[in-house]
């Protein structure tokens, strides 16, 4: 018998787990794409499609339809891909494959309250079963505010097309917000699960998708130099940062009422925390993943004195990098007297045997210095120091920081020797990884990964309704606790966040980081 | 660029060391160094391909030539990471009794604890991995395509195959196993018997007619045709048969019984490309090995 034999997996004889070489392919499908004219569609979906297609990571006759209340025809929507992509896909664009691509392209035109549209949605997508060959695969993308959920949810389910089959699968992909506390957030998995069950439902973290996360995992457990010195006996504490330069941009309708802790802590920072500080899963597959997630997001614990260990701001005009900005409140459509914060910052504890003792900081703010994300976790200092007290007076703590973007990579800080006969002195110098000078494979964009895994059916990178409830569950008490005390602080465009931010952490005796 | 005649290993190290202080990047990524192993003729091609795939795998790229003549002496051309890419070359000619001596060049020059490529443009040496600078390497590229005989060629590297060789004649095949494999994902009833049609003495599609014969467990029939290269796999099954072809350009018509017929893209690679792929991997393809072996001419 050919030692080929029996790695070849019984359904494709031609696929072999040993064959490194053909790349993952997504068998037939076809994905229709709520909200085509958003900015996440046309930035970020589209352009991820066509560059997967460009990289032959989707079977060649992927089917795209387009769903919205425009008086368009199918050419109409493929002429608004084809800008996206012209304008938006990384890999470069080539005629021959966007023309293939548009064959796949449909469209169809209705409100998303009208029954009928649905059933013609439902003709569009037989007929691309029968003409393409989608093999009754689908996935719905509801790039679309949740409110509107429901009533989508409810006619792709009279429609028919939510039922999957034995054979063919039926999927869906939501965005961000998941919710905007914990009740709304069960309200909505209610909403969701009622039409698609749990492993059909793909909630799209986009943070989860960066190479970069990912590789938060493959350093800790792929290593043998770092994990002994992952808990709170080296630990001094972790800072996890996710600033922005923009402000709010033209999303204040969204913003207003959200705020800083809703959009990014909630997912983004939890999510960047869970990987940070779980343990080892039993093995990458998605349930043990998730497992080790959960267990870590519930042993963590708020601060009694909130007042004291969250911090919040609201960004006032200034100088960003050398613009002239305004400030929140008087930002287009936002009211004056909005007490939605742009800066959060909190502080918070993980109670089990690896992390008690280490606090865990976490801020996440618009119109700050740079754009910058980061996990620093921050070493104790040596316990002894067998030195003049001159020779280590500018030697800080030890650092280990992931960069998550830009300029992915790691970053370790240690101290050094600085060159010199006369005297005796060590000094913090840094060792750098960057993700781009050891493989520039040109890092796939996370939602190229993310779509991709969605028509794999690959579930390991999307938070499922334990995870996203147990964010909120965190949440819930800060954001009731700010709604009755006080409001947001002010702080000056271009720097590093409310004073307020800084006083929390001095209260510990530690500083933050300047990323 | 930087000329050093008549210098040594260790000189070219600490030239390319200080190149890299002068433009003030010495903090380097680099993830392998490759060794291209050419000619005079073939080694300006090679060596561009290496720097364009240094591009996606930044490395240190080491050209060796041998030269004929009296005298035995080094001369080296040095180019640090700039417009062309991340990485660095070093263009090698070994003159003289050196050119027996490649070993003593190249040692000094490998990155430290980091894998090591070498890449034959053609011309291989009958063991590889036996070759006194392919010793080093845990890679070895070889391309059956630029051989005077490709056939006798593919004889040869099946004799003298260890783990970590790798063919581009095999590199090629990629997008035609994908697709191939793309159009099995969709249940296809039994296949009884295969054909691959290519243009004569072309080692891929042997290749490529192994690889469906040790997976599909059926007869594989190689039919000649004009090409260029390898032009269609034809899988017949009871209900029909299952055709990829591609008789001109970089697209390709799937057809399938019971489906409607669609284009695939197949397109014809260059060199850079074919090694940035090879790259990618750089532990054993235990494919490969099973088909070299299984081949039989």
């Amino acid at each position: 018998m050919s030692p080929l034999r029996h790695l070849t997996s019984p359904a494709n004889p031609l696929r072999n787990p040993l064959d490194q070489r053909l790349p993952h392919v997504a068998g037939p499908c076809g994905m229709v794409l709520f909200g085509v004219t958003g900015d996440l569609s046309r930035k970020k979906v589209m352009p991820a499609i066509y560059d997967l297609y460009n990289r032959g990571l989707l079977p060649p006759r992927f089917a795209l339809t387009g769903f919205a209340r425009r008086d368009w025809e199918t050419q109409d929507f493929a002429q608004i891909v084809h800008d996206s992509v012209r304008e938006h896909s990384r890999t470069p664009f080539n005629e021959d494959t966007w023309k293939q691509m548009a064959e796949g392209i449909r469209f169809v035109a209705g409100d998303l309250g009208d029954a009928d549209a649905y059933i013609r949605l439902a003709e569009t997508v037989r007929d691309l079963d029968r003409d393409r060959g989608t093999g009754g695969n689908h996935a719905f993308y509801l790039s679309i505010p949740p409110g509107l959920f429901p009533v989508v949810l409810q006619h792709l389910k009279g429609a028919g097309l939510a039922d999957d089959s034995a054979d063919s699968w039926r999927r869906v992909v939501i965005e961000k917000p998941f919710g905007h506390d914990l009740a709304s957030a069960q309200e909505l998995n209610r909403i969701v699960n009622e039409v698609f069950a749990t492993t059909s439902v793909f909630r799209i973290d986009h943070y989860l998708g960066k190479e970069t996360v990912q590789n938060i995992l493959a350093v800790r457990f792929a290593n043998s130099m770092y994990e002994p010195l992952w808990n709170s006996n080296y630990v001094d504490n972790v800072q996890i940062t996710m600033a922005e330069d923009i402000g709010i941009g033209g999303r204040a309708s969204y913003y207003d009422g959200i705020g800083a802790a809703r959009d990014v802590i909630q997912n983004h920072l939890l999510q960047l925390l869970a990987l940070t500080t779980m343990e080892e899963p039993l093995s990458f597959n998605a349930d043990d993943v998730r497992a080790e997630k959960v267990k870590v997001l519930r042993a963590i614990q708020l601060p009694r004195e909130l007042g004291k260990h969250t911090s919040r701001g609201q960004y006032s005009a200034g100088y960003q990098g050398g613009i002239p900005v305004k400030g929140y409140l008087e930002e287009e459509g936002i009211n004056p007297e909005s007490l939605t914060e742009t800066f959060a910052a909190m502080r918070v504890d993980i109670d089990n045997r690896r992390w008690a003792g280490v606090p865990f900081y976490l801020r996440t703010g618009k119109r700050l210095g740079r754009r910058v994300t980061e996990v620093a976790v921050v070493f104790k200092r040596a316990p002894h120091l067998p030195f003049a007290k001159t020779a280590v007076q500018e030697l800080g703590n030890n650092a280990f920081v992931f960069r998550i973007q830009p300029d992915e990579g790691i970053t370790v800080r240690f101290g050094s020797k600085v060159p010199n006969t006369s005297d005796f002195q060590v000094r913090d110098v840094t060792m750098d990884f960057g993700y781009g000078d050891s493989f520039v494979d040109a890092s796939p964009e996370a939602y190229e990964r993310l779509i991709l895994d969605v028509l794999l059916g690959d579930p390991p990178l999307f938070p499922q309704n334990a995870e996203v409830d147990l964010a909120w569950d965190i949440l819930d008490p800060v954001l009731e606790y700010w709604a009755t005390h006080g409001k947001p602080d002010q702080y000056v465009s271009g720097g590093w966040g409310p004073h307020s931010s800084y006083e929390m952490l001095a209260r510990d005796g530690r500083v933050w980081r300047r990323p | 660029m930087i000329r050093l005649e008549d210098t040594s290993g260790g000189a070219v190290a600490a030239a390319i060391a200080e190149e890299r202080r002068r433009i003030g990047s010495p903090a380097t990524g680099m993830v392998l160094t490759m060794l291209v192993l050419a000619d005079e003729e073939s080694q300006s091609d090679a060596t561009s391909a290496a720097v364009s795939a240094a591009r996606q795998h930044p490395m240190r790229i080491l050209t060796l030539i041998p030269r004929s003549g009296k005298e035995t002496r080094l001369d080296a051309e040095i180019a640090v990471a700039g417009e062309d890419g991340p990485g660095e070359v070093a263009v090698l000619r070994l003159r003289g009794e050196l050119a027996n001596f490649g070993n003593s060049v190249a040692v000094p020059l490998l990155l430290p604890d980091t894998p090591v490529v070498a890449f034959w443009p053609h011309n291989a040496p009958p063991v590889p991995a036996d070759d006194l600078i392919g010793r080093h390497a845990q890679r070895r590229i070889t391309d059956l395509a630029a051989e005077p005989d490709p056939i006798a060629a593919l004889a040869r590297r099946k004799a003298g195959y260890r783990p970590g060789d790798t063919d581009l004649a095999w590199t090629r095949l990629t997008p035609w196993r994908s697709a191939l494999a793309g159009a099995l994902d969709q249940p296809l009833g039994q296949v009884t018997s295969a054909s691959v049609f290519a243009e004569d003495s072309n080692a891929s599609a042997v290749l490529l007619a192994t690889w469906l014969n040790k997976c599909l467990h059926v007869t594989v029939d190689l039919v000649s045709s004009s090409g260029p290269g390898i032009t269609e796999v034809r899988l017949e099954t009871h209900e029909g048969a299952l055709t990829l072809s591609r008789p001109v350009g970089d697209k390709a018509m799937l057809s399938r019984p019971g489906a409607p017929d669609s284009s695939v893209a197949l397109p014809r690679r260059e060199l850079a490309s074919l090694l940035a792929e090879d790259l990618r991997r750089l532990d054993t393809d235990e494919v490969y090995g099973e088909v070299i072996a299984s081949v039989s001419i």
